[in-house]
């Protein structure tokens, strides 16, 4: 197991390798000078040369050959953008937005608790309604009550994030006025931060109104990222559950006189919850996608709607920090995903 | 795969495509899949004569009508309109917003398909190559598709087109970028699973060359879940065109795309919901066609479950 982990962790490297890759080459293969963009295209040239070296945009982007061949110290080949941004990467240092000057990390640790707050509500959502939605229709196959799921499975996948985002907030927050239509708290309510999930935070401050103020602006957000995961798990569930309550030692079960409630309790749900926490764990990555569109519709103060500002801003380093932060992130979840199928189901065994 | 499929069919008299049509023909979500499809694109292939006009062209003497749809007989009387004038409304340049959405149409399906055709044609390319020679150009293209997976959703399309600048052909290129890795996986798992087979093996033992054995067993072999990804990913891919259109990353205003239409509502959708309730329930139901048609296409197309 533990070789396993290892030898998993190191596959990573060369895909994050090739990550900021693709995102450093990406960024660099701009029309234009990031000199240029930041300083206007009426700045004075001995100004924009110095901010070039001042960004380090003098440097070669991959290897410095002439440098190499200059000094023959292997130390000058690698004095490039690309090595350097690789070398801050590993320190724990991602440059600074090139409009506001706050370095990458601090924005992306000050953000980051907010769009996990709004993944996890909406993973919340996905599970609690998703999982028994797809387990009684499969118990009910070939009902109406299945045929209901499913077409609202189908349904649910099919919605547009930002205009169903768009949608609750004309209904609940506009026409209805029960929920509030954006941010994270209303004006005047402010919470100490601990984890910096803000529901959570109230109540572990013992501040229920506050965590109440919080939980409210949660829940058309999470509503509008929630879904599509939802309706992935409503299907995933029902496919899994019916290969399950197909095998022998569920008619064996049933035949013994077992309750039916416990048959699928024990004998089945458990054994069709791996393809359903697969799901879930990708689904982790469309909500972290998702997050862009709904963020910036709700104006929720978290990293997609950050990097959303950034593109606007054509801000490079955020755009850079962001996804690549994203990623990462992505692949370390689908990792712990894989690693995970042994704790649910032990005849799994990883050489 | 499917070749046990048609084996027992070829003996019924009967051949692949008369089976697989009869069997999604007998799904009832499926025709509800096919028939909002063929909607769509009649509406968008006929716009001009559904709604003749320029969709771009504004107009002040129109500005912000509510749909006359559901509009009151006592409102349609004091505006000295009729019930079919402006059925979804204007928006704030007084431009018809029925017309916009069809004229809509034609841009997202014609993304939709050429972003997931290019896509196709990339990835099974790929895939080829991978899975028949294998080796090195394997292990190269295996890591190409981590790298692009990586990037969960639409972050890889947003990514490329801040980069490259917004635009309608941009964000088609990226979303077509971000389909690759899925054809790739197909083909190249198609093919690596038929290159060891025994009759592959005894084809290239009688002498057949690799263009042979590729045109002959390996791409009819993958052409059923190529197909069902193909509806699969037209779905997908009309959300993302909306999407990037949506974040100002598309098709720029005043173009008639739903994304964008969207965007131009979300500013004023307190006074004027319904700039974005037509265009936002056009993407919806396209969408639920491709994803309706495709489930149908693997129910069928799976010899498992005959």
């Amino acid at each position: 197991m533990v070789a396993y982990v290892i030898r998993r962790l190191l596959g990573l490297i060369p895909v994050l390798i090739g990550v900021t890759l693709l995102i450093f080459f990406l960024t660099r293969v701009i029309p234009g000078d990031p000199a240029i963009a930041m300083l206007g295209e009426r700045a004075a040239p001995n100004l924009v040369e110095r901010l070039r070296v001042d960004l380090g945009l003098d440097r070669p982007l991959f290897l410095n050959v002439a440098g190499f061949r200059e000094t023959g110290s292997l130390k000058t080949l690698f004095d490039s953008q690309y090595f350097g941004y690789m070398g801050g990467l590993l320190r724990g240092d991602m440059g600074r937005s090139i409009l506001t000057l706050v370095p990458i990390t601090q924005s992306l640790t000050h953000r980051f608790p907010a769009t996990i707050e709004l993944a996890l509500a909406a993973m919340l959502l996905a599970i609690v309604v998703g999982v028994p939605a797809g387990v009684i229709a499969a118990i009910r196959r070939g009902t109406w009550v299945d045929t209901g799921v499913t077409l609202v499975a189908i349904v649910g996948v099919s919605f547009p994030v930002f205009w169903l985002a768009i949608l609750l907030i004309y209904l609940f927050a506009v026409v209805l006025g029960w929920l509030p239509p954006s941010g994270r708290l209303s004006i005047g309510t402010s919470i100490e931060p601990i984890t910096g999930l803000y529901v959570l935070d109230g109540l572990l401050r013992g501040n229920l109104s506050a965590a109440g103020n919080a939980a409210k602006h949660l829940v058309l957000p999470a509503l509008a990222l929630g879904t599509i995961p939802l309706a992935i798990v409503v299907r995933m569930t029902r496919s899994a559950m019916l290969e399950v309550l197909g095998q022998d030692y569920v008619r064996t079960a049933r035949a013994k006189g077992l309750p039916a409630m416990r048959v699928v309790r024990k004998h089945s749900l458990r054994n069709a919850l791996l393809p359903v926490v697969t799901v879930i764990g990708l689904s982790f990555g469309s909500l972290l996608s998702g997050a862009i569109l709904t963020e910036t519709v709700f104006s929720w103060p978290g990293i997609g709607r950050w990097v959303y500002d950034g593109i606007a801003a054509r801000d490079y380093p955020i755009i850079q920090g962001g996804v690549i932060f994203v990623a990462a992130l992505f692949v370390i979840v689908n990792l712990l995903v894989d690693v995970s199928y042994s704790l649910i189901d032990p005849r799994i065994q990883y050489a | 795969m499917s070749d046990a499929a048609t084996a027992p069919a070829a003996e019924r008299g009967s051949s692949l495509s008369r089976d697989v049509a009869k069997r999604l023909f007998r799904h009832p979500t499926g025709l509800l899949g096919m028939a909002i499809i063929v909607l769509f694109v009649l509406s968008a292939l006929f716009a001009p004569f559904l709604r003749p006009g320029d969709p771009l062209k504004s107009n002040l003497r129109t500005r912000n009508i509510p749909p006359t749809l559901v509009m009151s007989p006592a409102d349609l009387e004091t505006r000295g309109l009729s019930r079919g004038d402006y059925p979804l409304g204007t928006d704030a340049q007084g431009r018809d917003l029925l017309q916009r959405v069809l004229y809509g149409g034609r841009i997202s399906l014609r993304v939709g398909l050429f972003a997931v055709a290019m896509a196709m044609s990339v990835g099974t390319l790929l895939g080829l190559l991978a899975g028949y020679w294998g080796g090195r150009v394997d292990m190269f293209i295996v890591w190409l598709i981590d790298i692009l997976l990586a990037f969960p959703g639409i972050l890889l399309a947003i990514s490329i087109v801040a980069v490259l600048g917004s635009s309608l052909t941009n964000a088609l290129i990226a979303i077509s970028i971000t389909q690759v890795p899925i054809y790739i996986r197909i083909v190249r798992s198609v093919t690596l699973q038929l290159r060891g087979s025994e009759y592959v093996q005894a084809a290239l033992a009688l002498g057949s060359g690799s263009q042979r054995v590729i045109l002959g067993h390996i791409l009819p072999n993958s052409l059923s879940p190529l197909l069902v990804q193909l509806t699969m990913s037209t779905g997908t891919a009309i959300l993302d065109v909306a999407a990037l259109g949506f974040l100002g990353l598309g098709a720029q205003p005043p173009a008639a795309e739903w994304g964008v239409m969207i965007a131009d509502g979300y500013n004023r959708f307190r006074e004027a919901p319904w700039l974005s309730i037509a265009p936002g329930l056009a993407i919806f139901l396209s969408v639920i066609g491709f994803n309706l048609l495709g489930d149908a296409a693997r129910d069928a197309l799976d010899p498992r479950l005959k």
